[in-house]
């Protein structure tokens, strides 16, 4: 099949797997719906697979495959194809979407069985799948775009799937105002590369971005970048707009699984990787990036440290480790960052069906104060945990352990790197350490909290298979991009990952002398053990210990209050932004609409009434006034005319 | 003659209505009539030709010589679709008002047959007079719509929206008797009405002297069409105008009424004046975005779903001047298409509020809550057209207002800049305002209509169906095909946009 017939197909078979459930949506037959929608899925993952095949077979300077199926906008100089290109950086994300997504479909029949809405559910997140699926093959920033917003509104009704209640629809309308704040930045950003560039074609981009790197903030590519960075930070959930990932956590399982930690929150990261040329000519932003990258990713993890809510754990989990790939790519480290976001994918979406499988087990119930124990009742559900919690921390050879040390690394080598941001991101790995594991003893380890009246049982196989292939993923994973000193030791294992995306990535200009590997391994060796010392203390605290929690907030008192409460950042976006705007609108339509404008209307109305009522008062039909009138008027004639 | 057919077939259509003997038939033979006038239309849009910016099936005959006044019209890419737009939407206004409008039927359709015509008119006219019969004309019939189909307070707001509208039409009454006794300067003694006339003239223009011939004429003609766009701060007809008007009165107002102003601006204030709309576009702009802001703003605080659709208009028609009056390619193609947009998902809304109005009586946000599970068709159509409203990619929104903002851009970053936090607050106002009326638990109106059979709600008919489906497919197909309708203005705008200063229309 030529190559333009499977993207289309890939593209396509997700719209008719929406299209073939929303019709009917009001059906409760799972079966069938959860079959069309993972059926449609699977289809496009056959299709990532081929052509990923086919880019594999082709000659390095060839692998781009390419589909321009028609014209979308031509108003002047400004021309955008709905055209869509499959290379070493799309063909991941493709596989990642459709291979991922298809096992979150399987294991969305299993959990979603019993839920009233299934159809629509399944209805909706194809038509994640499809917008997805344009966001990384659209070959210009604006049908990337088209993708961006098209995940955001399937977030927005996924995120508020269980509408009535007031609470879950509040969030999926706060994930989609905070990423239009976002959004509002990125059309900016467009704006600035189209009259710089003259061009949004990310291709064209890449290859006129400019080969020197511009030292001013002002500059066009560093402007530009800066705003699609901002957009990033709404999709991607980083630091000033993150508060609505926690709150998305009110959506199904699965779909936090699929778009809240696999798929759609890295779209942000996927974008600099796209377009790392013209970054790497925007130095000023990429430290922004970095240094964003390193505040979201340690301060996400403090409030992990704090929360009970097994969902909420892995939200801030996942905010810090998108907040570890933003530090990749902020230091330059493209391939690394792409790479943490794979294995995260991998273990995260695991982690997430994993807890899904926990809540149903426990009947939806999601606090962890009341599990413990339930290793012995769900040992393939605890199993499969066990691998993502060590691929999460770092555990060595496990596929997280590659892709962070080689972001550690690169935050300290890289020649926009600094030992500062290395530590930052080693400070992040041992709090994602302890939070970790400190969510593995409450739920699956010690005694059991579950209340009598629940009997925890292992999910049915359509919802573990998909957690065995993903926890088989996230232990072999990193295996095709093994660094390089790593795999000097273990005797010749090329890095596979690094080769395949190389002729994409641009060179960083170097400055200054190379590191060496003694290095490296020094660094690699504090990191890991010291991930490896905070999580066997959080195992000591928090296993068999009842009470730990009381004693902890108590020992650190306001410290532990302030982080609890997430530093108050909700409260503080709403006492300094939203109340004060909503306030003073409200004062605007009163004191200029209703106040003023109308009021000087009916001032100026009731003028001319008046006008009209004096004109008219001198109209009595009294034939003696006007008498009157007329020998007053030839009284005030004679006078002027004799005066003179 | 197909032109004049297409124009004057509504006026004949009332007067068939008006000596029609069968009262009960009255809604089925306006609603064939309307689709007959369609249908029309689409011949003339069959018989366009889009490789061309000449005006087109151009008819001209001498109506009163001696004051060189003519019955002229034409229609060029600017025009054309806005013609479709009216075509497009009268059918659907009849069928939308089917339940709605119970009183008086046949003097409503008389009405709504009237205005077609003087809408259409003030579209095609191009001879000054003939022009500013069909421009007040369309006051009249609308006055009696809200007048007389309207609600509580209709009185006050016909009132207003007529006194605002005439205020500003007089002062263009006199800029054109003024223009008209310039002409002979160009004609070669004659006096002339002619648009085509007019654009010959070169008014003297003085950069920062406001009493000058062509900046007074610019203001003159520029307030008249601002009142009627409406432009902050002369938008507060607007607001009770929809409030009070009758669903389908509405829909006429935001789909078609409000474009007239717009509309103008690029027929004649631009190629009129260009060197007064030039020096001054600042101040448009700057009224543009403010109007986008404050729209934005109070539509977040209305407690009545219909008063925040009328500001939501505010907004939108603010991004429209902004588009126009930044005067390049992207803005003023943006702002043609906005209109369409405007009159598409703005409409679609204000019908969906009737259909909604219709069962429940109420439009406080307040006492609804929890219709989406009362109403899920109903539902997956408002949150639509919402996603189109919210300019939501690949719907027609998107187009729209993404070229604007990029051609606000080029003229000012810092506009620019401003003005797309109508992005955000759009998506605010929209979506809060959905989340309270159809999300959450169930408010005041769900729960009566549950506890009370008779008033039981009903999700879509057929027949409303069928009003939504053609708005529904429009929004898709202009997001997701834009060309397939830009195509025919590109030649007319770019023709506009590069010859402004010596601005001229050959006749075909």
């Amino acid at each position: 099949m030529s190559h333009e017939a499977l993207i289309a197909i890939l593209l396509l078979s997700p719209l008719v797997g929406f299209i073939l459930n929303g019709v009917r949506f009001r059906s409760s037959n799972y079966i069938l719906a959860g079959s069309i929608a993972t059926g449609a899925v699977f289809v496009s993952f056959i299709c990532s697979v081929m052509l990923m095949i086919d880019l594999i077979n082709a000659p390095v300077d060839q692998r781009r495959l390419a589909a321009n199926f028609f014209e979308w906008i031509a108003v002047g100089g400004f021309k955008v194809n709905a055209g869509f290109v499959v290379d070493q950086i799309s063909s991941i994300m493709i596989l990642i979407i459709t291979g991922v997504g298809s096992l979150i479909h399987l294991f969305s029949i299993g959990y979603m069985h019993h839920d009233k809405g299934v159809t629509k559910y399944f209805a909706y997140l194809n038509l994640f799948i499809f917008n997805m699926l344009i966001l990384v093959l659209g070959d210009s920033l604006l049908t990337m775009f088209v993708g961006w917003e098209g995940v955001g509104l399937c977030s927005y009704l996924l995120i508020g799937f269980w509408f009535s209640d007031s609470a879950k629809a509040a969030a999926g309308m706060k994930a989609f105002i905070t990423n239009r704040i976002g959004d509002a930045a990125f059309i900016i950003g467009m704006f600035i590369l189209f009259f710089s560039f003259g061009t949004l074609n990310m291709f064209e981009l890449n290859a006129l971005a400019p080969t020197t790197v511009e030292a001013s903030w002002m500059g066009a590519a560093t402007l530009g970048t800066l705003m699609l960075f901002i957009g990033a930070t709404g999709k991607s959930a980083q630091v000033p707009l993150y508060v609505w990932l926690p709150d998305a956590m009110a959506g199904p399982t699965p779909v936090s699984a699929l778009i809240h930690a696999a798929t759609m929150v890295t779209a942000g990261v996927y974008m600099i990787v796209r377009l790392n040329p013209m970054f790497v000519a925007a130095p000023n932003t990429m430290m922004v990036i970095a240094i964003v990258g390193a505040v979201t990713a340690v301060m996400a993890a403090t409030i992990g440290l704090t929360q009970f809510d097994i969902k909420k754990v892995l939200a801030y989990s996942t905010v810090s480790q998108l907040g570890y790939m933003f530090l990749a790519v902020g230091v330059g480290a493209f391939g690394a960052g792409m790479m943490h976001l794979m294995t995260h994918a991998f273990f995260k979406a695991l982690m997430f069906l994993g807890s899904g499988s926990v809540i149903h087990a426990m009947h939806e119930e999601q606090d962890i104060r009341k599990m413990g124990g339930l290793k012995k009742y769900l040992p393939i559900t605890h199993f499969t945990f066990l691998m993502g919690w060590l691929a999460i921390i770092g555990f060595p050879l496990f596929s997280g352990f590659f892709s962070k040390d080689e972001i550690l690394w690169q935050a300290y080598a890289s020649p926009r790197g600094s030992v500062f941001l290395w530590i930052a991101g080693v400070a992040g790995a041992l709090l994602t350490a302890f939070y970790m594991t400190r969510l593995m003893a409450l739920t699956f380890w010690g005694g059991s909290r579950v209340p009598k009246s629940v009997h925890p049982h292992e999910s049915p196989a359509i919802m573990t298979i998909p957690l065995i292939i993903l926890a088989i993923l996230s232990v072999i994973g990193g295996f095709i991009g093994v660094p390089h000193v790593i795999g000097e030791y273990l005797g010749h294992i090329p890095n596979y990952w690094a080769d395949w995306l190389d002729p994409l990535i641009r060179k960083l200009p170097e400055t200054g002398a190379p590191h060496t590997a003694a290095e490296e391994w020094g660094l690699m060796a504090t990191s890991v053990s010291l991930a490896l010392i905070s999580a066997f203390t959080a195992y000591r605290i928090y296993t068999n210990n009842k009470g730990t929690n009381e004693q902890i907030a108590k020992a650190f008192g306001p410290v532990y209050n302030f982080v609890n409460n997430k530093y108050f950042v909700d409260e503080a976006y709403f006492a300094g932004i939203i109340n004060p705007l909503v306030k003073q609108s409200q004062n605007l339509w009163m004191y200029i609409d209703v106040n003023f404008i109308d009021k000087t209307t009916h001032v100026i109305s009731d003028m001319t009434k008046g006008a009209g009522s004096l004109a008219r008062s001198f109209q009595t039909g009294n034939m003696q006034q006007y008498a009157m009138y007329i020998g007053l008027g030839v009284v005030v004639v004679l006078t002027f005319v004799l005066m003179r | 003659m197909l032109l004049s057919v297409v124009l004057f077939l509504p006026l004949v259509f009332a007067v068939i209505l008006t000596v029609w003997p069968q009262k009960t038939t009255i809604r089925q033979l306006a609603l064939g009539l309307s689709l007959i006038e369609f249908l029309a239309s689409l011949v003339v849009l069959k018989n366009f030709d889009q490789a061309s910016a000449a005006l087109q099936m151009a008819e001209q005959y001498a109506w009163v010589p001696r004051f060189g006044i003519s019955y002229f019209i034409g229609i060029d890419g600017i025009s054309l679709m806005l013609i479709m737009l009216t075509t497009f939407l009268t059918p659907i206004i009849i069928l939308g008002s089917w339940n709605s409008i119970t009183d008086r039927v046949k003097g409503f359709h008389v009405a709504l047959f009237v205005l077609q015509t003087a809408m259409m008119g003030s579209f095609l006219a191009m001879d000054a007079v003939l022009f500013y019969v069909f421009w007040e004309l369309s006051l009249v019939p609308m006055y009696f719509i809200v007048g007389i189909w309207g609600g509580a307070r209709r009185i006050y707001a016909t009132i207003k929206f007529f006194i605002y509208t005439m205020a500003g039409s007089v002062l263009m009454l006199l800029a054109i008797i003024f223009l008209m006794r310039l002409t002979p300067e160009v004609t070669g003694g004659a006096v002339s009405a002619s648009l085509l006339d007019f654009y010959k003239l070169q008014i003297p223009f003085v950069a920062g002297d406001f009493f000058t011939a062509q900046t007074l004429l610019f203001f003159a003609f520029a307030l008249a069409f601002a009142i009627k766009v409406p432009l902050f701060p002369l938008h507060t007809w607007l607001p009770d105008a929809h409030v009070e008007a009758p669903t389908p009165g509405s829909v006429v107002l935001a789909g078609v009424m409000l474009k007239m102003g717009t509309f103008c601006y690029l027929r004649w204030v631009i190629p009129l004046f260009p060197e007064a709309a030039e020096y001054y576009a600042w101040f448009f702009v700057a009224l543009g975005v403010i109007g986008i802001v404050y729209g934005a703003l109070v539509a977040m605080v209305q407690p009545d779903v219909k008063k925040l659709v009328a500001y939501s208009s505010v907004s939108h028609m603010g991004y429209v001047i902004l588009g126009i009056f930044v005067m390049n390619q992207y803005g003023v193609n943006g702002a043609l298409y906005q209109m369409l947009n405007h009159g598409i998902s703005t409409g679609a809304l204000f019908l969906l509020i009737g259909m909604i109005y219709e069962r429940t009586h109420s439009r406080m946000i307040v006492k609804y809550g929890g219709l989406a599970s009362a109403l899920p068709i109903f539902t997956i159509m408002f949150v639509i057209v919402t996603m189109s409203s919210i300019a939501v990619p690949l719907t027609n929104g998107f187009i729209g207002e993404f070229l604007i903002l990029m051609g606000t851009y080029q003229y000012s970053p810092l506009a620019a800049g401003i003005s797309v936090t109508g992005v955000i607050l759009g998506a605010a106002y929209m979506l809060w305002m959905v989340k309270r009326v159809f999300f959450g638990p169930k408010g005041e109106i769900v729960t009566h209509a549950e506890e009370d059979k008779e008033h039981a709600l009903h999700d879509l008919s057929v027949r409303e169906w069928v009003v939504m489906t053609p708005l529904i497919i429009l929004i898709f197909w202009m997001g997701i095909f834009p060309n397939h309708f830009m195509d025919y203005s590109k030649k007319s705008v770019d023709h506009l946009i590069s010859n402004k200063h010596n601005y001229t229309l050959e006749v075909k």
